[in-house]
């Protein structure tokens, strides 16, 4: 490859945060008051910005916060050039989404290496969601590359994408259009190291996305949050209905049975939201509603067996068998929503799985409140 | 490793044994081993595991495969069904839905 007189040295480094040129900044280049912005590399195109390679108390509360959902949709950083270490021209280029957790995973994962990050507009969107929607696509790749001035700055025309990004990327456009070859590492950045040491190879293994407890277990805080609108207007109508109906006088009901009704729909959210998510694997049925029931039958078992009922009367009947539909249902319905945050689930077969479950979910649900209301106010 | 399979026998993954000249880029974007190499060309060795993200199709310069890529997720179709924005990802995006935020990814 010839040399295009750009530099194989290492590029000058302005220790401490240098100011943020206020006037006419640069708008190829990223802002330098970034939290995780530890100097700033001189090159021939300006003061790119050198970033962090570890991660601290901020970037982890960060993580903790959007993983509860709070502020996940707002998580971003500017898009355009970093350096990683003391970058020259033949440092390989990192290529990442603006998400902040995806940017913090790659600069974190290569500790004591030099590189260049090209960070992408993804709209603050992570690397697999965002090459799904083609925000980390073909056209924002080369249209990046053009804004930041890259050709200038190192002498090979290679790029290292996560694997995870080739839905959205079409790596011989990309050559076609800017002449920069593609190579998708691995799918985790912490396998970074190793496929670099490896002179860019990647193992089967590394190729291969999975779903781990651990990262199923991660996913869980935000499901309940997601789960706490509608769970905030259902619990008032519950403590209404117990109150309604039954024998003693409102409050009785109330704080008895719609207590008691409260719990249940509870114990269908940790069914659905949590056990699911957790037992995932182990669970029977490949649809993800099927896992649901199965899980959510055995916590309304387990639900009216804490409280006991009434076997005997057709009114005792009816209230255990109202819990036997709607909990199995709740948890069904939360447990078919997380096949979006699974790993291996395709439309087709989301959508196959919706066409049953959906209208059985709702079915059930319905059944179930109108058994429980008629068991209070008719018998 | 655990491996998770979805439905059997859903996925609109195809393949042109035909245009495929076994350049094998497909093999290193699928993030599910659902192709294996052949002597000549690629073939489907795991249909049942693709999950249509779509990464080797846009990956092919020859065009040998085709699949409907979408993101599986019940909470998008649901969202789609009910005329709301987002539908193709859960992961919202746009001005409209800017504030409304789904479960997923």
């Amino acid at each position: 490859m010839s040399n295009r007189g750009c530099r194989t040295e290492p590029f000058t480094t302005i220790n401490g945060p240098v100011c943020d040129c206020t006037g006419t900044p640069e708008p190829a280049l990223p802002r330098m008051k970034q939290s995780f912005i530890i100097g700033s590399v001189q090159t021939s195109l300006g003061i790119v910005p050198q970033v962090a390679s570890t991660l601290n108390r901020r970037d982890h509360w960060g993580t903790v916060k959007a993983r509860f959902g709070v502020g996940r949709m707002d998580y971003a950083v500017d898009p355009g050039l970093y350096a990683l270490g003391n970058p020259d021209g033949n440092s390989p280029v990192f290529v990442s989404a603006n998400y902040k957790m995806s940017f913090d995973a790659l600069r974190s994962s290569v500790p004591g290496r030099t590189g260049w990050i090209l960070v992408l507009d993804t709209d603050g969107i992570n690397v697999w969601c965002a090459a799904g929607k083609g925000t980390f696509g073909t056209d924002e790749l080369v249209a990046r590359i053009e804004a930041t001035g890259l050709k200038d700055v190192v002498c090979h025309r290679q790029l290292i994408l996560p694997q995870l990004a080739a839905p959205g990327v079409a790596a011989h456009r990309v050559k076609q259009l800017s002449g920069f070859t593609v190579h998708y590492g691995p799918v985790k950045a912490r396998d970074l190291p190793s496929y670099l040491d490896a002179g860019m190879h990647v193992r089967p293994e590394m190729r291969r996305k999975s779903f781990t407890l651990r990262e199923r277990v991660v996913l869980i805080p935000v499901e309940l949050v997601e789960a706490l609108k509608p769970t905030l207007a259902i619990v008032p109508v519950l403590f209404l209905l117990g109150g309604l109906g039954g024998h003693g006088g409102f409050w009785s009901g109330a704080l008895h049975d719609g207590l008691f009704a409260v719990m249940a729909f509870l114990s269908a959210l940790i069914a659905g939201a949590v056990l699911n998510p957790i037992f995932l694997p182990y669970l029977p049925g490949r649809a993800f509603s099927t896992k649901g029931f199965f899980i959510g039958t055995l916590m309304a078992f387990f639900v009216l067996s804490l409280r006991g009922f009434d076997w005997q009367m057709g009114r005792g009947v009816l209230d255990a068998a109202s819990w036997l539909l709607i909990i199995p249902a709740v948890a069904a319905y939360l447990a078919m929503n997380f096949t979006g945050c699974s790993t291996f689930t395709s439309l087709s077969g989301v959508r196959k799985e919706m066409r049953w479950a959906l209208p059985l979910e709702i079915g059930l649900a319905s059944f179930g409140i109108l058994a429980w209301v008629t068991s209070r106010v008719f018998l | 490793m655990e491996r998770f399979v979805y439905l059997s026998n859903v996925v609109t993954l195809k393949l042109d044994e035909e245009k495929c000249t076994g350049c094998g880029m497909c093999l290193e974007v699928c993030p599910h081993s659902v192709l294996e190499m052949n002597r000549t060309h690629v073939t489907i060795q795991n249909r049942d595991a693709c999950m249509e993200c779509g990464a080797c199709s846009r990956n092919c310069p020859f065009d040998a495969i085709s699949v409907d890529a979408g993101v599986g997720c019940a909470a998008a179709v649901i969202n789609s069904m009910l005329g709301r924005s987002g539908g193709d990802c859960c992961c919202l995006d746009d001005e409209k839905s800017a504030g409304k935020k789904t479960t997923c990814c």
